[in-house]
């Protein structure tokens, strides 16, 4: 019952062919997106529709949901003009929410933020938005200007700050914002994969060996419920992260 | 037994973001033992930390992989 040696998960699995000719659309993490807009949007569309004063369970979720990102990220967070921002807000953590969700979904079990180009998009929007905001607030020399040299610091720590403070706002914040999210996703698809694989591998093997597949699978099961948990949270940080974003770039100096 | 030192460097490199995570929630137990009412305004500044703490040690799993 000799079997080729096990061959570890590696980023090829990340990748899926197309189903329909060479499209570049038509693979499974770009249709698992349009999915998710989709279920996103149906979602909350019929939750809103016949919005009564006392909610009915679909209506409740859906408000349930969208309190928690206006309250205790959007007005917590951001203070007064936060209400401009929650559409945004939202949007993001929805978005982010569901794609994440469908790693643990069955026949799904794909995390569309695994592919880099996803949360590098998502974090274009929210760079251009804290940028944007900051220069029309502040003008672009003032807010140059509060960002390298920030009042209440010793006048000759500005040589190694101004350049610091400058490479964070403009680089490694969306960076950071990105690589998070993106490898949040992969390590945990990684995981399952290996677990999964790595179960069914250990299960066509010799006798003494199926025991250790029977933990293997117990501990992709086991893993999945962590990674719900870890999902959420880094929908949440991400969306959190944009709005002090926000906030700081909207806040004066003191 | 193989292996490679990109997968010896992210091991190492845990160190840190490990000592973060025990710090931040040691922090956040304390705070909420001293005054429990605090627990929903400490917890997701908790939860901030933690992450941006976890973000350094998922760089170098992704690194590790991504570059071997």
């Amino acid at each position: 019952m000799a079997q080729p040696g096990f061959v570890p998960p590696s980023i090829s699995d990340f990748f899926y062919n197309s189903v329909i000719g060479h499209s570049i659309l038509a693979t499974k993490p770009v249709m698992l997106l349009f999915f998710s807009v989709i279920l996103i949007s149906v979602f909350f569309a019929v939750s809103a529709r016949k919005a009564a004063v006392v909610p009915s369970r679909l209506q409740y979720s859906g408000e349930l949901i969208y309190n928690f990102v206006r309250n205790s990220i959007g007005q917590d967070i951001i203070g007064e003009e936060y209400q401009r921002f929650v559409p945004f807000l939202f949007t993001i953590f929805t978005f982010i929410f569901i794609n994440n969700i469908f790693e643990v979904v069955p026949f799904l079990q794909f995390p569309t933020m695994s592919h880099i180009a996803f949360p590098i998009s998502i974090t274009i929007f929210v760079y251009c938005v804290y940028h944007y905001v900051a220069i029309k607030k502040k003008g672009f020399w003032r807010y140059l200007k509060e960002m390298c040299f920030m009042p209440g610091v010793p006048k000759a720590i500005y040589i190694i700050l101004a350049p610091v403070e400058f490479l964070t706002y403009f680089a490694v914040r969306p960076l950071t914002l990105a690589m998070r999210l993106f490898g949040n996703m992969f390590a945990s698809h990684l995981l399952l994969l290996l677990f999964t694989l790595g179960g069914e591998y250990m299960l066509k093997s010799a006798l003494f060996v199926k025991f250790f597949a029977i933990l293997s699978f117990g501990l992709a099961i086991g893993l999945s419920f962590f990674e719900m948990g870890i999902q959420f949270l880094q929908a949440y940080i991400f969306t959190l992260l944009s709005a002090l974003y926000i906030a700081g770039a909207l806040a004066e100096e003191h | 037994m193989k292996g490679t030192l990109s997968i010896v460097g992210f091991g190492l490199s845990t160190i840190g973001p490990g000592t973060a995570t025990g710090l931040i929630f040691a922090a956040y137990i304390n705070g909420v033992a001293r005054q429990p009412e605090a627990r929903s305004i400490l917890q997701p500044i908790a939860f901030l930390g933690f992450a941006l703490a976890e973000a350094l040690a998922i760089f170098g799993l992704v690194l590790a992989f991504v570059l071997k």
